[in-house]
């Protein structure tokens, strides 16, 4: 059946208070969410309090800041602190989003953070994705083409063939959409989520690759596809703007017509 | 524990290369069931406080019964696709989800059938 509470070792507990140090000007509270995997004890939440006069205006910038200045031990992963490797993707106030491009002015009260909902949990804010890679590289996201290869360039494509394209080659993969997914929650082991479909239809978008009656074969499935029901967390959540529930359609749209 | 891979895990046994038809079945009879429900539940409350022989009557028109009958089995029909999603969704014990989803085809084609028998009986076997 469907999980509606968290299992015994996974109920959070409060933790600790790191107090800003005394003269601070204008104090933000993060409530971050801890579990280490080596102490054997049940994930808590700890409080910390940053002074944002000696901090920059994003989230990721306050979670380095705690690191660097507060607390060592805080683990997330980071990168290019831009919007543009989807690394640092975790719920923020509630929702998936780039702790790197998360305003801490949006965020009203304190900050709450917490790693991908619904994910194996690593270490603090690190979920473990291994299932949600294995999908990805299981939709084959390269270019399959039967063509004969020109032989002195590369495969051309018109500019309106080019345009199909936008809207999903600007997916980072960060995983947001899939983790804020209901459907992904209660069926992660064969639904194949948002971030996937999405990936999914990129490559079924590109008129370089005509492998497409294949990979609509191998996406229709009651499980890997159609347990979409058109929720919309994803589109909703996306920190790149993008509409991954659109390009789901889009997937279901062709099977129809193929039918 | 098992040493399989993710990706082994992933592809498991393969596309069941179904669905697009449930999916589309799905919303087709959606789409019939709007007017045929507008029509009905207008019907009915043209017809409320008519007695028994009047209802009958209703019934019986050719016109109406076949219209109740084509309301019968799309609204059926999309009860048994739109459960077994539901089922499919939430109920993840083998045995559980079988007993469920047997439960779901057989009680909504029993309950179509009686009523499309329903709407014949009033409609042949009246007099």
């Amino acid at each position: 059946m469907v999980e509606f509470t968290l299992p015994a070792n996974s109920k959070i507990g409060t933790g600790q208070t790191h107090a800003a140090a005394a003269g601070a000007g204008d104090i933000k509270r993060f409530r971050i969410y801890r579990w280490n995997p080596d102490d054997g004890k049940n994930p808590v939440v700890d409080t910390y309090e940053v002074d944002r006069d000696s901090c920059g205006p994003m989230v990721l910038d306050a979670l380095i800041k705690i690191k660097n200045e507060i607390d060592p031990s805080l683990t997330f992963r980071r990168s290019c602190r831009e919007g543009v490797c989807g690394s640092c993707a975790m719920n923020i106030d509630g929702t998936n989003t780039l702790a790197c491009t998360k305003f801490i002015d949006d965020i009203k009260g304190d900050a709450k953070i917490y790693p991908l909902p619904h994910m194996p949990v690593i270490k603090d804010l690190v979920p473990d994705l291994t299932q949600a890679y294995a999908q990805y590289a299981s939709v084959k996201p390269w270019i399959q083409t039967h063509s004969v290869a020109p032989p002195d360039r590369e495969w051309l494509q018109s500019q309106d063939e080019r345009k199909e394209l936008d809207g999903l080659y600007e997916c980072v993969l960060c995983f947001s959409c899939t983790t804020s997914c209901p459907s992904y929650w209660w069926n992660a082991d064969r639904y194949l989520g948002p971030a996937v479909l999405l990936q999914a239809y990129r490559w079924i978008a590109d008129s370089r690759d005509d492998g497409t009656g294949e990979r609509l074969d191998d996406l229709e499935d009651p499980f890997r596809l159609y347990r979409c029901h058109t929720i919309m967390n994803c589109s909703k959540t996306c920190p790149k703007s993008l509409n991954p529930a659109q390009a789901i359609g889009e997937i279901k749209k062709l099977l129809v017509e193929r039918l | 524990m098992s040493l399989l891979t993710p990706l082994a895990r992933v592809r498991g046994l393969g596309s069941a290369n179904e669905g697009a038809h449930h999916w589309w079945m799905q919303r087709l009879t959606a789409v019939a069931l709007v007017p045929l429900l507008i029509w009905f539940v207008a019907s009915l409350a043209f017809l409320a406080g008519a007695d028994y022989a009047r209802i009958t009557a209703w019934i019986g028109h050719p016109v109406v019964a076949v219209l109740l009958l084509l309301l019968v089995f799309a609204l059926f029909y999309h009860l048994k696709l739109g459960m077994q999603v539901v089922i499919e969704d939430y109920v993840h014990g083998k045995f559980a989800k079988l007993v469920c989803l047997l439960g779901n085809s057989f009680g909504t084609i029993l309950l179509g059938t009686a009523c499309g028998y329903a709407v014949l009986e009033i409609a042949f076997g009246g007099s």
